[in-house]
């Protein structure tokens, strides 16, 4: 079995846009971008119920769109934009899919929620007015286990018509 | 109890003399961790990082039965970042979690009983040297025979898996009559004899267990820990590591979801614990999909066995059930969830006589344990489907049925239950009426069908797991000159809003808003006990308890601030963050004044209070499982569509109305009904824990089908139907402002709905869970070919039953004791609570 | 958690770095492209490759050229890329089905195409932990000498598990391997083995670069996937169908593939020439189906039980062919998007 040392000294570098800064990291270099956030730059946001890509709990915004974390290997990640939940507001204020999803009831044990969350964001900046059915499948690549979803349907919804009440009042 | 006559009209008054309207209670709103929830900021076990921590791995057994003969771990222990190897010799004391079933060990000394089994730890630098050292530790193993299932257990008395238990390889029996039940089939029109069979499955939190412990600079432990009962971790502790409980702190970390699965206290937490202590440094463990489905103490698969005897009009006139229960490899809550398998038949129907026997088998498998709903949904499966049944036989709408035969409120049942409010017959009648269920049952199309069930659950467990006449929940308040005011619990929030509760409970009274509260709960240290987040007890008890503090506090002030303003204590209202005379509102002072004038006048103002369920009338052996201060209840309809050729089923919606007393927060109330609802269509349809036993001839192994989150089928977001939900709200006079448990009861119904629904779309009954379009296949096979359509289980087998105890019904001139118990004194009723998980063991661990 | 062993890693800039990197090390090192597939097996052991050599990096490896000759794909182009693309219908439209069905969003932005044609067999024996599989005495995949799902079988009986191909299949695509010898197109249909350990015919220093296609013109198609829930699921049967016919509509060409029902998609010639000549009344349907059923032979390594997947198949090929029929057959809503 054991075919390779395994002390692993933090000998990748690697420098990406991590919400919005420019962060320099230096980590072992079999680790994922899930363990790099983690471990090494504290962003414990962003959580992980397989490691396997099977649950979606670890879902990052890269590039713009979501993924597993736990399946993008850390020294993939150079010179490359990373969101995660911690990078959702703005000036210290909620985004409305965070405000949503805390007035609605779509976080229960929260432990899910930083994942749909971003994942919901990147869907939103896409399609501005979603039917709750490209809503489901836009979400489907995390497991709820405690809400049963409609709770953050809604909440996706909700979050839907302030974000475009804001567009307006903008424009 | 004191605090149970205070607490009698509690609520009613606090409604008065706030004023009809509440300004918190009954509202949705945010949940009081909502912006830690939204923003990543909640802290879980495994979010913690200190310096110096190492990371622990476990090696487990491959084998499901087998003696350990030798570990060696010194290649192991060579390896370059490996700081410790523990193995069974470092923690050899068996801890459980209920007292006469201490049967764990952190790591096994000479026996492991199922592929998970830990035997030995390594604690590394990093988690991936830790991984990698499990290979370099030698066990010799001797392989014993595996037992797969209970029927097994029953046929082969050794090697025992345990040294305790009734005899053989069965855990625990228990067999109790209520009212003599031959009589009650000879008064019968009709017996219906029906087998079930309710198949495991497991809680599937996506949040993985995870745990850190370290030493206190002082000497003290420490353990963080996604628990879902701090307290009994902590007991567990002090057991194990042979250590003052006094010296322990249990800090329970939010849990990621627990569905009962983080309630035992586990081998890791305590192998963390001892690392920490031994290496005078941080040490976390974080365990994975696979060794969480090790962990399991999940749903129990539970074959079954109902007769039960109706007269025309669907009055039932007696019951006797049967269960074989598959209970896995350890004791776990296995003594409760026997009895809890037989419990709660009496609560939804008049039942008048009743016999329930209960056998647990242990197999080589992950043990199970408490799965929301703990033990009483198989048997709930069971019942709803047969009555479904019976109403066909009978040609009354089963909903009808149902209605004619709903228990009253404030009945004794034959078991001795003492019912509060029950509001099922309401319950039915709303989603009878949402789902336009006269129109559609029996009427849809050939392929499309409705199907109705029913339910109750306990709100809180109404006796302790360890016998003592303490409270079951405690809760204390701190205020400041600033008008904060500070909520010391032990109740722990996994994710149902146990927080938000004693928030809520809190800021009504005293006319704040839940964001003026700080909390502090989960942690031994800071807060009286509270035993857990398990049998849906938290807001009836820690409410209850918050209630009483907050009654306490308010009184104080109340006194101050009349003296003050000179305006007699009843005039006062506590709203909008003033304290006021309600005749002249603008004559009051802020709530941070009215604070400090308590203080003035009595020092520093800090309130407790407490909560002990009422005394159960059920005082025969076994009578301390299934009372509860009172119990909620759930009706739904299913709606499915079912193809007739492949057998697939679809779920296109569900309605559901659930008896909750009140609604403290309604958003949360809803996201309990939904989030049972879809777990209980996970049930329905696709879970299952499932293993595989390889062919005899090859192998001795028996593993875990497929321990993952992928192969375990949860829903996900597409497959989850729409969901109509209805809150029946009549206030129980035993919650707090009424309310009744919400997180565990509307599960109930689904599955035999679903099932009920099946039957009215094809015409073929699936006596089994889950229901699979491969058991629809086999059972409209059999229709095609002439034979019963239904797929189930067709034989019980013959367990050596003991006698039963017999307990005459309150309506037989019972008094709630057994007239055969030969061990049996009339036990004085402070003494009762010692009865429960005791009963034919005589041995306790107190 | 679960962590990835120690690795080398190479990101070549282009494909001729690559294949001398693949020609120097040999089988040691793999390619890694989206990660999906490769990196959970690495993590539970299955594969322990000493160097990682990335594919995201080399040039030209994720275009869409679409002529009226025909068509290639790039091996790197992501699965959701596929899907989405408006130009994927009619005759790719199998494709789109098909690329867009694979596991979740989240693993379409990450997996390529690429990566799903040389997708390694499945089998509830294999895709386990080193742990678990110690606790069967491994299998014949790996490690072992038993195959359990049919333990007197020589041969590993994984189950291909690729959604892209049976659709590619039906399709009529090539692909192209590239060595530092030298490079080679091979049909699809000739790509894979009926063997769940040597699987596919690349050879450990052959890259597949790219998706080759004749032109579609004139051809309908369709994909349908069997699993348990509308998202995340491999397959457990698949069923691709394209159809060719004359301005009379009577079919001219077809291609029946079956998916996930041996370790290897398999090409259903005997319902495809059926069609032939014939237009798709229900009665056709109803005999191409049973003769596309008939080689469909699945074992018990998937979800669902083999003799279930086996029944079912008949009515899947039905659900099929009616689409390209035009009938409106494929299911919406809740928990239905796996229906049959």
């Amino acid at each position: 079995m054991i075919t390779l040392p395994t002390e692993s000294q933090k000998t990748a570098h690697i420098r990406l846009n991590l919400n919005g800064e420019q962060t320099d990291v230096s980590f072992a270099p079999y680790k994922t971008l899930l363990e790099i956030l983690r471990e090494d730059l504290g962003h414990t946001g962003t959580k992980h119920g397989c490691e396997l890509g099977e649950c979606g709990a670890c879902a990052v915004l890269l590039e713009g769109k979501p993924v597993v974390s736990c399946l993008v290997l850390g020294v993939e990640c150079d010179g490359k934009s990373v969101l995660t939940v911690e990078g959702m507001g703005t000036d210290g204020a909620l985004h409305p899919l965070q405000e949503a999803f805390a007035d609605l009831g779509a976080a229960q044990c929260g432990y899910c929620t930083p994942a749909i969350l971003v994942t919901a964001k990147a869907f939103l900046d896409e399609h501005p007015q979603p039917s709750r059915e490209q809503i489901r499948e836009a979400l489907s690549g995390s497991l709820c286990r405690c809400t049963g979803y409609l709770q953050i349907f809604e909440a996706v919804e909700e979050a839907m018509v302030k974000i475009a009440e804001r567009r307006k009042t903008a424009a | 109890m004191a605090n149970q006559q205070d607490h009698k009209n509690a609520p009613m008054a606090t409604e008065q003399t706030n004023g009809s309207e509440f300004r918190v209670i009954g509202k949705s709103r945010r949940r009081v961790d909502a912006r830690a929830k939204v923003t990543g900021q909640t802290r879980y076990a495994d979010d913690i990082f200190l310096p110096r921590m190492a990371y622990c791995k476990l090696l487990r057994s491959p084998h499901p039965h087998a003696r350990i003969l030798k570990v060696d771990t010194s290649r192991a222990e060579a390896h370059p970042g490996v700081y410790l190897v523990l193995t069974g010799k470092d923690v050899p004391i068996e801890y459980g979690i209920i007292p006469v079933s201490q049967d764990e060990q952190a790591l096994c000394v000479d026996h492991v009983r199922h592929v998970g089994d830990p035997v030995a730890a390594v604690v590394a630098r990093e988690e991936l040297t830790a991984t990698e050292a499990l290979d370099l530790i030698d066990v010799e193993y001797e392989i014993l025979t595996t037992i797969s299932d209970p029927e097994e257990a029953l046929a082969i008395p050794a090697p025992r898996i345990h040294e305790y238990g009734e005899e053989g390889n069965i855990h625990k029996r228990v067999a109790l009559e209520f009212g003599s039940v031959d009589e009650g089939f000879a008064e019968a029109d009709k017996i219906f004899e029906d087998t079930f069979f309710y198949q495991g499955n497991t809680h599937l939190p996506i949040e993985q267990h995870a745990a850190v412990a370290t030493k206190d600079p002082d000497g003290k432990l420490t353990i963080w820990s996604s628990t879902q009962t701090p307290h009994y971790l902590h007991r567990a502790l002090a057991k194990v590591l042979d250590m003052p409980a006094a010296h322990i702190r249990v800090i329970a970390t939010p849990n990621g979801g627990g569905f009962g699965g983080k309630s035992d206290p586990f081998n890791h937490e305590i192998v963390v614990a001892k690392a920490a202590l031994r290496l005078d440094r941080p040490v976390k463990i974080s365990l994975t999909r696979e060794e969480v489905f090790y962990c399991h103490r999940g749903r129990h698969p539970v074959l079954m066995k109902f007769k039960t005897g109706v007269k025309k009009d669907g009055t039932i006139t007696a019951m006797d059930l049967q269960t074989l229960i598959d209970g896995g490899a350890y004791g776990s809550y296995g003594v409760a969830s026997t009895f809890y398998t037989g419990a709660l038949q009496t609560t939804t129907y008049h039942l008048p006589r009743y016999r329930f026997r209960g056998c647990r088998a242990f197999t080589n498998k992950p043990p199970c344990g408490p799965k929301r709903g703990h033990g009483t949904v198989q048997p709930r499966f069971g019942q709803e489907v047969q009555l479904d049944k019976i109403a066909e036989k009978l040609a009354i709408d089963p909903a009808e049925m149902r209605l004619r035969i709903v228990e009253s409120s404030n009945a004794v049942t034959a078991n001795f239950f003492q019912l509060s409010t029950v509001n099922l017959g309401e319950c039915i009648r709303r989603v009878v009426k949402a789902s336009s269920w006269n129109d559609r049952f029996r009427k849809l199309p050939e392929g499309r069908g409705v199907g109705l069930a029913c339910s109750a659950y306990l709100t809180g467990a109404g006796l302790p797991i360890y016998w003592n006449k303490m409270p079951h929940s405690g809760v204390q308040l701190k205020f400041d000159r600033g008008g904060g005011v500070t909520i010391f619990c032990g109740a722990t929030d996994i994710g149902q809003g146990s927080d938000d509760v004693l928030a809520s409970i809190v800021a009504e009274v005293l006319g704040l808003e839940t964001f003026d509260i700080r909390l502090y709960t989960g942690d031994t240290d800071l807060g009286p006990v509270d035993l857990g987040s398990y049998s849906s007890r938290v807001t009836i008890m820690a409410g209850n308890a918050a209630l009483q503090a907050v009654e306490r506090a308010r009184a104080l002030i109340a006194e101050a601030v009349s003296e003050k303003l000179d305006v007699p204590q009843e005039r006062l209202r506590f709203a909008d963050k003033r304290v006021f005379d309600f005749a002249a509102p603008e004559k009051g002072v802020t709530f941070a004044e009215a604070v400090c004038l308590a203080e003035g006048r009595f020092g520093t103002i800090g309130t407790v209070g407490s909560y002990t369920p009422p005394k159960s009338p059920a005082l025969y052996k076994g009578g301390g499982v299934g009372p509860s201060p009172t119990y909620s209840y759930s009706a739904a309809v299913v709606e499915v569509e079912v193809n007739p050729v492949t057998g697939w089923v679809s779920v296109p919606k569900i309605w559901i109305a659930h008896d909750i007393g009140r609604a403290l927060n309604p958003a949360l109330v809803r996201g309990q009904v939904e989030g049972s609802v879809y777990m209980g269509l996970g049930e329905a349809l696709m879970e299952e824990q499932e293993f595989r036993r390889l062919p005899k001839k090859l192998s001795h192994a028996l593993v875990h089908k497929f321990p993952s989150i992928l192969e375990y089928k949860s829903p996900t977001s597409v497959d989850m139907p729409e969901v109509f939900t209805e809150l029946i709200e009549e206030p129980d006079p035993r919650g707090p402002f009424g309310a009744k448990e919400v997180g565990q009861g509307p599960l109930l119904p689904i599955m035999p709905a679903v099932a009920n629904a099946v039957y009215d779309a094809i015409g073929v009954r699936i006596d089994e869970v889950p229901i699979t379009p491969e058991k629809i296949m086999k059972a409209l096979a059999e229709k095609k070919a002439g034979r019963e359509p239904r797929f189930g289980p067709s034989h019980f087998p013959a367990v050596p039953w003991p006698e039963a105890l017999r307990i005459p019904p309150p309506w037989e001139g019972g008094d709630g004791n057994a007239v055969n118990d030969p061990r049996a004194r009339k036990p004085k009723a402070a003494e009762r609570e010692a009865v429960d998980y005791t009963a034919t063991h005589g041995k306790v661990l107190r | 958690m679960m962590r990835l062993p120690l690795f080398e890693f190479r990101a070549p800039r282009t494909l001729q770095e690559a294949v001398r990197i693949l020609d120097g090390e040999g089988s040691r090192t793999m390619p890694l492209a989206g990660g999906t597939d490769l990196l959970p097996n690495m993590k539970r052991r299955q594969q322990v490759p000493k160097v990682l050599m990335s594919l995201r990096h080399v040039e030209n490896l994720n275009h869409v050229r679409l002529g009226r000759a025909g068509s290639s794909l790039g091996a790197c182009l992501t699965l959701d890329e596929i899907a989405r693309d408006p130009r994927f219908h009619n005759g790719f439209t199998a494709l789109a089905q098909a690329a867009g069905q694979v596991a979740t969003p989240h693993i379409r932005n990450l997996a390529t195409l690429g990566g799903n044609l040389c997708l390694d067999t499945r089998c509830n024996y294999y895709d386990q932990s080193y742990e678990w599989r110690k606790a069967i005495n491994f299998c014949l995949k790996k490690d072992g000498k038993t195959c359990w799902v049919a333990p007197g079988s020589p041969k590993c009986v994984a189950v291909s598990s690729t959604d892209t191909a049976p659709a590619l299949m039906a399709l009529g695509a090539r692909v192209r391997l590239v060595s530092r010898s030298g490079e080679r197109e091979v049909a699809l249909t000739d790509l894979y083995n009926n063997d769940g350990l040597n699987y596919i015919q690349r050879r450990p220093d052959e890259i597949l670069s790219e998706v080759l296609l004749d032109s579609l013109d004139g051809w309908k198609s369709t994909y349908w996937k069997l699993r348990r829930r509308g998202s995340f699921d491999f397959p457990v049967l698949s069923v691709a169908a394209a159809i060719r016919c004359s301005n009379g509509g009577a079919i001219e060409a077809a291609r029946v593939v079956i998916g996930s029902a041996a370790s290897r998609p398999l090409v259903a010639s005997d319902a495809a020439n059926f069609l032939v000549g014939r237009s798709l009344t229900d009665e056709t349907i109803a005999q191409t189906a049973s003769l596309a059923a008939r080689i469909a032979k699945p074992l018990d390594n998937t979800d669902f039980d083999m003799s279930w997947r086996k029944k079912v198949t008949a009515e899947f090929v039905t659900n099929a062919l009616r689409e390209l029929r035009g009938d409106d057959v494929r299911p919406v809503g809740p928990h239905r998007s796996s229906t049959i």
